[in-house]
């Protein structure tokens, strides 16, 4: 029987396995933010131990930190003492860190890729769900709890069962407008936020394959929105394309070697998968949440649903408290929902091309007067792209905010936040209760039908919109 | 790790599916640095913003089990929502579907999840809202959840139970197996990058 792309580079990298134990995973590149590891450094200290491979691991300052004013010390004192935790932790144990105003800070899962640090093959693991974004180069990339960042950094290694495999297949074309997080959105609404526990998913078909790093990486980020711990892609030439001559990319013969292994690493046509789900690009449109978790999404085109409508009564009664959360009535129409806000960001939509395809939209236009557009590059280097091209300028003459890079308004943790109330489209990944801010609502969207929205105020696709350059679908 | 082995304590009933960690413990209760102390941010929305929310009610204020709806600990990866539920009195949550992550982190932190059918949650809840103080015990030696004249059998994994019943740290289980990791990593290609500084 043939294996999966996951139980390929999974196999790979087992490093001792007996019966009745868990294996024993050795782990390619541990990536650390401030949140999930300062307990993880208590307890190496408690017990004497040290960091066993400091070179395989690196630190980025992203959840707590402001998006404005960011040379100067954070205000929040909690947050700047855990900011200052991190500092001295890396300092400690001799971890390379990528601080606030460094040009290789940026949200962990952004800054990754773009140093090429990610590579096809490897195993990845961070103290953050969204560690799945990697999955996008073929990698097996999975979040963590402190206990196993403590784990990771005093062995370079984890205790782990094999997942259980589920393929989404994606074939055929996106529609003008659509996007990967269209197809991330519908798949979680079709298999729910329980659908891929216990599973490794692997994303293929012809759509997928057509789609650019970024793209994959939308999608591969939101594998824990539907239950998965890892989301992954096999790798191709779009991926050795990306990583070329980046800064931790093999070079000369080494480049060859690797590449000559990463065409190795597809699933065999003989590999049985436990799940299997099929999705239509061609049907798809782009899709909202309008509830509060986020496999609770319909097609733009769709209204508020009724709960009675649902069945099963755990979804029923999650669809009534959502309602309510959300201060929505049943059969409104998608489209006449009003926002307050627009966050265009996150480790699912920060990167230069989430930026590109929002600047098309609203290239001499202005955002409506009563809706606030914050727009957050994922790091400092897709901020300056983005200001080396023009950028930055398009969204402020809309009367966008443009600012630094971080994890911002996706959740709580930073001063960008949403007041009680308030109703935002964005483009992050968690729709969940008083995430964005206590009391803050959220309604899931791409990048498209956030710039979309910006402009009108309320939840809009790129095609309702007139003389609009629809994007390709991407 | 405080070992594990069989709890007795009255149970609160949490009617609620996909209950994400965010509930558990929104993310402004994460820049603390402690490992302690979590209590306070534990269901706090709920808490704060539902009167008769259920751990708001007297006769469930002192429950040490959590009998919740599926899809419990979805979304984040924060080990601080096991954290708050063990300093908010918790030794146990019951569900018929947990998050992966959740889980995982709750083995590290001897927090022990339960899986039951959803009928048997059911039961369950029906039984501790008619009577709040009867006796639930989760018994991990014998794999069962036992209330009045019910006993319901649940699995773990043989290793995980090991594991949770001794109290063991991961950590040193896994330095045992040093010469192993030596072996792996002597084995690694060179081009496999490096972090330091390019």
């Amino acid at each position: 029987m043939g294996q999966t792309l996951a139980q390929k580079v999974y196999e790979q990298h087992v490093v001792r396995r007996t019966a009745g134990e868990p294996d024993l995973l050795y782990i390619d590149l541990h990536l650390v933010h401030e949140v999930t590891s300062p307990q993880a450094f208590d307890g190496l200290r408690a017990a004497g131990r040290t960091v066993r491979r400091p070179d395989l691991t690196m630190a980025t300052e992203d959840h707590n930190v402001p998006t404005l004013d960011i040379l100067s010390p954070i205000a929040d004192p909690v947050s700047r003492a855990q900011v200052e935790a991190l500092r001295r932790n890396t300092a400690e144990f001799g971890i390379r860190l990528a601080p606030m105003g460094d040009r290789d800070q940026g949200i962990v899962h952004v800054i990754g890729p773009q140093l090429g640090l990610t590579q096809p093959g490897m195993t990845i693991v961070c103290g953050d769900s969204h560690t799945s974004t990697h999955g996008a180069f073929g990698a097996l990339a999975f979040g963590i709890g402190t206990s196993e960042v403590e784990h990771v950094l005093a062995t370079q290694t984890l205790p782990q069962v094999p997942a259980r495999q589920m393929a989404v297949t994606v074939d055929g074309e996106l529609p003008p407008g659509v996007s990967a997080k269209d197809i991330i959105l519908a798949v979680i609404a079709q298999i729910g936020t329980g659908g891929g526990q216990g599973h490794v998913i692997e994303y293929r078909g012809s759509a997928i394959e057509a789609l650019s790093m970024e793209a994959r990486m939308t999608i591969c980020n939101m594998s824990i929105e539907a239950g998965a711990r890892a989301g992954l892609i096999a790798p191709d030439q779009t991926t050795f394309d990306f990583l070329q001559g980046r800064p931790h990319a093999p070079q000369g013969a080494d480049w060859d070697a690797a590449v000559e292994h990463w065409r190795t690493l597809r699933s065999d046509d003989d590999a049985v998968f436990d799940r299997e789900v099929h999705i239509d690009a061609a049907s798809l449109t782009p899709y909202v949440t309008w509830g509060t978790n986020p496999g609770q999404g319909l097609p733009i085109g769709a209204s508020v649903p009724d709960p009675a409508q649902f069945a099963d009564e755990s979804e029923r009664k999650a669809a009534e408290q959502a309602l309510e959360y959300m201060a929505l009535t049943a059969g409104t129409p998608l489209r006449e929902i009003d926002v307050d806000t627009v966050f265009l960001g996150s480790c699912t939509n920060g990167r230069i091309e989430d930026l590109r395809v929002a600047a098309a939209l609203l290239r001499g236009k202005k955002v409506d007067a009563g809706t606030r557009m914050l727009v957050v590059p994922g790091s400092v280097a897709v901020k300056q792209q983005a200001e080396a091209e023009g950028l930055d300028q398009v969204f402020t003459d809309a009367g966008a905010e443009w600012r630094g890079a971080g994890c911002s308004m996706c959740l709580g943790m930073n001063p960008d936040q949403l007041k009680p109330g308030e109703r935002s489209a964005s483009t992050s990944n968690r729709n969940f209760q008083g995430r964005q801010g206590k009391g803050g609502r959220t309604h899931l969207v791409s990048p498209a039908v956030a710039a979309a929205t910006a402009l009108t105020g309320r939840l809009t696709a790129p095609a309702d919109l007139p003389d609009a350059p629809i994007p390709a679908g991407v | 790790m405080d070992a594990f082995t069989t709890h007795t304590g009255t149970a609160a009933p949490l009617r609620r599916s996909n209950v994400d960690t965010d509930q558990i413990i929104p993310a402004e209760y994460l820049k603390r640095i402690t490992r302690t102390g979590f209590e306070d941010g534990l269901f706090v929305a709920w808490r704060t913003n539902e009167p008769d929310f259920v751990l708001n009610q007297p006769q469930y204020a002192n429950a040490s089990i959590l009998v919740a709806g599926p899809d419990f600990g979805t979304g984040s990866s924060r080990e601080h929502a096991n954290w708050a539920l063990l300093d908010g009195g918790f030794r146990v949550v019951i569900s018929s579907r947990f998050a992966d992550i959740f889980r995982n982190n709750s083995t590290k932190a001897g927090l022990l999840t339960v899986i039951l059918p959803q009928a048997e949650v059911e039961a369950l809840w029906t039984a501790i809202e008619a009577d709040p103080a009867l006796p639930v015990t989760v018994d991990l030696q014998a794999e069962q959840v036992r209330y009045g004249a019910t006993t319901v059998p649940f699995q773990t994994d043989p290793y995980t139970r090991w594991r949770l019943l001794e109290g063991l740290d991961d950590v040193g289980l896994t330095e045992r197996h040093v010469e192993d990791i030596e072996a792996y990593e002597s084995r690694r290609p060179a081009w496999l990058p490096r972090a330091l500084p390019a």
